[in-house]
């Protein structure tokens, strides 16, 4: 809770970046305390490290310090404590921490508990439950990460002009002679975080993983390269509209698996009618839109990047100009 | 054989404990960036390759083992590279050399040993 | 022992915290940072070993990654920054 405290009462906000990875990764290690493998897996790669990443994009185009606060909150203070205090008196009605008697446990997960091994086959039961049991769910949520990559480029796309683009270059170049020890290290890094990536994705069936965490680590190992090769070199490597079909394709992978179950006579996204066993059906189903998700999650990320990353460069490149 | 292995994994994680410890004590102490860099960068990655071998030793699956000398082998090359990254970046951008921050009653000590 | 070894990286991991809200300049608050996250890694192994459940090796695997990277983008942030104000204290 200190920390929690000194992100908001601080004014620097690269510092301010610095303990919110902290405090990401406090959460991470108190869900690993609480026994939730997958919970903590998400936690650690997407709010400790690519969250961190991309704000660090953005004040690099907004500036190091916060704007001073013009007037006093005192009313928005007083909101914020009435409703805080409202909601815990809610919950000293609620049961007890992991009671047997406590109605979440009592209609829908011993359900789930019982029954997914033999359904579906899959160990992971949180695997199962997100990919099978609650799949339009996980549908919504894939869809709404390609809206907000979608958003993304509407606000923030550049268009890139060849002479900007010779002096980005040189300005690049200039500054990475300095890092070679750090390139030769990551060249060797990169194709391990990439195959450790797709481990991920497939492994999601029996261990912690699966498409979300899977995309993330995948688009670190993209961010890492452009970060250390230059944004140039990495949009030669992965161009702008390699990746925005890619996302669409994950999301429209998705789509497509509920629209085979719904020609082949049953309901959308019921995976059993994708094979005669119904068993393999589900996995076969779970594999794909898992496949979808990690491709649709590791392309929005590198859209969201290349974005932010673009403005800042021209931000920095019309910096240079005016100061000439 | 079993208990000389249970044995020589708790001295490992001991060893690496106690050099966490002092590398922690070492950050909070040292007066400067750069010796407190120096604490850190070296106390840690010995640190964790000692508790990483007292686990290996402690856990006899294959499977659980192989991904331990993962994450060791990743910390061998990461550690020393971020350090690397970070004392070459502190000198470059921002921090003067460590010695023009002395004050000059420091310097002056170090003429009476010389006879 | 596993046990006595989770207290201490507690320890330290508080003491890193410490320094990264004492720390006077940014990189005593980047180091610090560093050194949090590889005592994370290590913490989540050895929770795992405690609670007899090793899947969360995979956690730490990917947790050594991101730290690697984060501490890289700030830096390469800290690049720019510099080299921003270099051009603005040049002309």
């Amino acid at each position: 809770m200190g920390v929690a405290f000194a992100i908001v009462l601080m004014k620097d906000l690269l510092a301010v970046i610095m303990l919110l990875g902290i405090y990401g990764l406090l959460s991470a290690s108190f869900f690993v305390a609480m026994d939730a493998v997958d919970v903590a897996f998400t936690e650690a790669s997407v709010g400790a490290g690519i969250a961190t990443l991309l704000m660090l994009v953005a004040i690099s185009i907004t500036g190091r310090s916060e704007n001073p606060v013009r007037h006093k909150p005192f009313l928005a203070l007083a909101v914020v404590i009435i409703t805080g205090g409202l909601l815990i008196y809610g919950t000293l009605d609620m049961p007890y921490f992991g009671s047997a008697a406590a109605p979440i446990h009592q209609h829908v997960a011993p359900r789930y508990i019982n029954d997914s091994m033999q359904e579906i086959g899959v160990p992971n039961i949180v695997t199962s439950v997100l990919a099978s049991y609650r799949a339009f769910d996980t549908f919504g949520e894939v869809v709404v990460i390609f809206t907000a990559g979608i958003g993304v480029l509407a606000l923030l796309l550049v268009v890139r002009r060849p002479k900007d683009i010779e002096k980005i270059d040189s300005l690049n170049e200039s500054m990475h002679e300095e890092h070679l020890i750090l390139r030769i290290v990551t060249k060797m890094l990169i194709p391990f975080i990439m195959l450790f990536a797709f481990y991920v994705q497939f492994h999601g069936d029996f261990g912690p993983g699966g498409g979300f965490q899977a995309g993330v680590i995948f688009a670190a190992a993209i961010f890492l390269y452009a970060m250390l090769f230059g944004l140039s070199t990495a949009r030669r490597v992965i161009n702008q509209s390699l990746i925005q079909i890619l996302a669409a394709t994950g999301v429209l992978l998705y789509g497509s698996v509920g629209v085979v179950s719904l020609l082949n006579g049953k309901e959308f996204l019921d995976y059993s009618a994708l094979s005669s066993d119904p068993v393999a059906g589900q996995h076969l189903g779970i594999l794909l839109i898992e496949l979808g998700v990690g491709v649709t999650v590791a392309s929005v990320m590198a859209i969201i990047f290349f974005s932010f990353a673009g403005r800042s460069e021209k931000k920095l490149l019309q910096d240079n100009k005016d100061s000439q | 054989m079993d208990t000389l292995v249970q044995i020589s994994s708790g001295f490992f994680l001991l060893v690496g404990s106690f050099l966490c410890i002092s590398g922690g004590v070492g950050i909070l102490r040292f007066p400067d960036f750069y010796t407190r860099m120096h604490a850190v960068g070296v106390t840690e990655t010995l640190a964790t390759a000692m508790i990483l071998i007292g686990l290996i030793l402690h856990n006899p699956e294959f499977l659980v083992d192989i991904k331990l000398m993962l994450i060791l082998l990743m910390t061998l090359f990461i550690s020393p590279s971020a350090s690397h990254a970070l004392a070459n970046a502190a000198m470059r951008n921002e921090m003067l050399q460590a010695n023009e921050n002395k004050p000059d009653s420091e310097s002056e000590q170090v003429k009476p040993s010389n006879p | 022992m596993l046990i006595a070894a989770t207290i201490a990286i507690l320890v330290v991991m508080i003491m890193a915290v410490t320094r990264a809200i004492m720390g006077p300049t940014l990189y005593d608050r980047v180091l610090a940072v560093n050194m949090f996250g590889t005592k994370t890694v290590l913490l989540i192994s050895l929770l795992g070993f405690v609670m007899g459940r090793p899947e969360f090796l995979d956690i730490a695997i990917v947790y050594a990654l991101i730290n690697f990277i984060s501490v890289i983008g700030v830096l390469r942030y800290s690049d720019n920054f510099m080299l921003k104000r270099d051009g603005q204290n040049k002309n």
